[in-house]
């Protein structure tokens, strides 16, 4: 039998989606392009505003600092939890996957605004601070990522008989947790850990709330002042989600597809 | 009498640390919004913040904030769905099908600011396709007839559907993949037509799946307010930008009215989860 042919219909569908995924992108590419003094092709001058603006870097190290801190207390967190749950307590798992929905129903619009309110008049060194405030808050964000990919992590992987035989051979727990389970649920922490990191790179909404100065308010900033550069560190911004996914996509290579969550837009 | 001894339930306590956080930093702050939204300035019980909710500007928000996820998810769940049996369905290369799996991945984690900016220099009055349809059509969107403005409600719908189309794509893949193909030679054996084989094979399997992905599609347009605040620099009057008005506006008002549209909002995804639960349980029974 011949290979069937691809259909018309599927050809236009494909099309359409294209232009939507990149008529934007390019816009903003010819944007960033442009001469700040006659507004034409072609020039750098929005992308050296950009770098030699002091706040970018200020801005980009926080954001980058929060991200490695929510992914380092994420996984403290979760993956004992999760790991936990796939050996002794099966029967939470399904509450879990439960909780896991719950970030859908509280929205960080909506989390932002109880926190700050229960959080009003806790110390200073964890309200005014991005690194506590915002970072034990992002990692609620990243939890229905982290779990759902832990959880498949764990899945594929024979729980029981990994620790059984770690034990038997005189392994303690924390040598069975190092040296056993984490080498094998290696791909879906690092998968976990992409996400969530592409996740509080583009974070605007509770630290714009919160009035924290990070990534994505510096790019509302520059986007309320000027044009060209706004086009140019928007695309920086698009490049970081890029990075990310392409990295998620790396690790996971050859592996049963992640679950996707409605994100924080 | 009992037989054997009971273990104490010592493995519980390995849940506790996770439970704990949770507790602190997601269900007391969630409860501590229910609580306020009942609560009056001096802290006394009181019914006044609902009631004010109801008041015509902030159920308008509502209204438009409904509207907005409601037409978004529809035709982004659509659309969505057409692209990805597009590129899913027999004769379509393989690599479009991983091209596509990556591209919406991007695509629907890239939003807020970012992507508000990409669409004001696309769609924005001096943006690059307004000024193409200019110069090669004549016709200048942002005047009569068409009155097209980007940080209008039209302009944000065209602009969530970057990341609602995506979403549904990444979403929907999964269910059409288990669309087997024996049922479809079982139909077309039997005599049915395409058509015939998607109105009373196809849709009703695919059904609770999609109907499920709209609604996460809902909740993700509904909660979303960095993109819609970064277009129209918190204009446009739907529930998440007035909440956020309060935080970041000049104007300290009454933290409790925040407090019962959060609430609001809260109701209102609640009821939405409460269809989509029992919508996935229906689509898992024809997973593999």
């Amino acid at each position: 039998m011949r290979r069937k042919r691809i259909a018309p219909a599927a050809v236009i569908w494909l099309l359409v989606g294209a232009a939507y995924f990149f008529i934007p992108l390019i816009a903003t590419l010819l944007f960033s392009l442009r001469k700040t003094s006659t507004g034409h092709c072609c020039s750098l001058a929005a992308y050296g505003y950009i770098v030699h603006d002091p706040q970018f870097w200020s801005t980009l190290r926080l954001s980058f600092q929060l991200a490695l801190e929510t992914i380092a207390i994420s996984l403290v967190l979760f993956v004992p939890t999760v790991y936990w749950v796939h050996l002794r307590l099966p029967r939470l798992r399904p509450v879990l996957a439960f909780l896991a929905l719950i970030p859908f129903v509280v929205p960080p619009i909506v989390l932002v605004v109880g926190l700050l309110d229960f959080y009003k008049g806790s110390p200073q060194w964890y309200y005014g601070s991005p690194y506590g405030f915002l970072a034990t808050a992002y990692v609620i964000l990243a939890f229905p990522y982290m779990f759902f990919s832990l959880d498949a992590g764990f899945r594929a992987i024979d729980v029981h008989t990994l620790t059984e035989a770690s034990q038997s051979l005189g392994a303690s727990w924390w040598t069975t947790m190092f040296r056993v389970i984490l080498p094998n649920i290696r791909v879906a922490a690092l998968g976990g850990a992409f996400l969530t990191l592409a996740i509080v790179m583009g974070e605007f909404t509770m630290a714009s709330l919160a009035a924290f100065h990070t990534f994505p308010t510096f790019i509302q900033y520059v986007n309320e002042t000027k044009a060209y550069p706004a086009a140019a560190v928007s695309l920086m911004s698009f490049g970081i989600t890029w990075l990310a996914m392409l990295a998620l996509l790396m690790v996971g290579r050859g592996r049963p597809g992640r679950v996707q969550i409605a994100g924080g837009h | 009498m009992k037989t054997g001894r009971r273990r104490l339930p010592l493995a519980w306590l390995g849940a506790v640390p996770f439970f704990l956080y949770a507790l602190l930093f997601l269900f007391i702050p969630a409860a501590s919004i229910i609580a306020g939204a009942f609560k009056d300035a001096k802290g006394h019980r009181t019914l006044s913040n609902i009631h004010q909710v109801f008041q015509s500007q902030y159920i308008d928000a509502f209204r438009t904030s409904i509207e907005i996820s409601v037409v978004t998810a529809l035709l982004g769940g659509a659309v969505g769905l057409a692209i990805a049996y597009a590129a899913l369905r027999e004769g379509t290369p393989r690599w479009i099908r991983s091209g596509m799996t990556t591209f919406s991945g991007v695509a629907a984690n890239f939003g807020g600011i970012p992507l508000a900016f990409a669409f004001i220099a696309t769609l924005g009055s001096v943006g690059i396709a307004t000024q193409f349809i200019d110069n090669v059509f004549g016709v200048n969107i942002y005047n009569s007839p068409v009155n097209f403005a980007i940080w209008s409600k039209t302009g944000v719908e065209i602009t969530y559907l970057y990341f609602q189309m995506p979403l549904m794509i990444l979403v929907i893949a999964p269910a059409i993949d288990g669309l087997r193909r024996e049922w479809r030679e079982a139909a077309s054996n039997l005599g049915a037509s395409s058509w015939q084989y998607w109105r009373h094979v196809g849709l009703p399997i695919l059904m609770p799946s999609i109907l499920g992905a709209m609604i996460l599609l809902f909740g993700n347009s509904f909660a979303a307010y960095a993109t819609a605040y970064g277009l129209t620099s918190g204009a446009i009057p739907l529930v998440p930008i007035v909440i956020g008005n309060f935080y970041t506006g000049d104007v300290l008002s009454n933290p409790h009215l925040a407090q019962a549209l959060a609430f609001g909002m809260f109701v209102v995804l609640g009821a939405m989860m409460l269809l989509y639960v029992p919508l996935q349980r229906r689509a898992s029974r024809w997973s593999r």
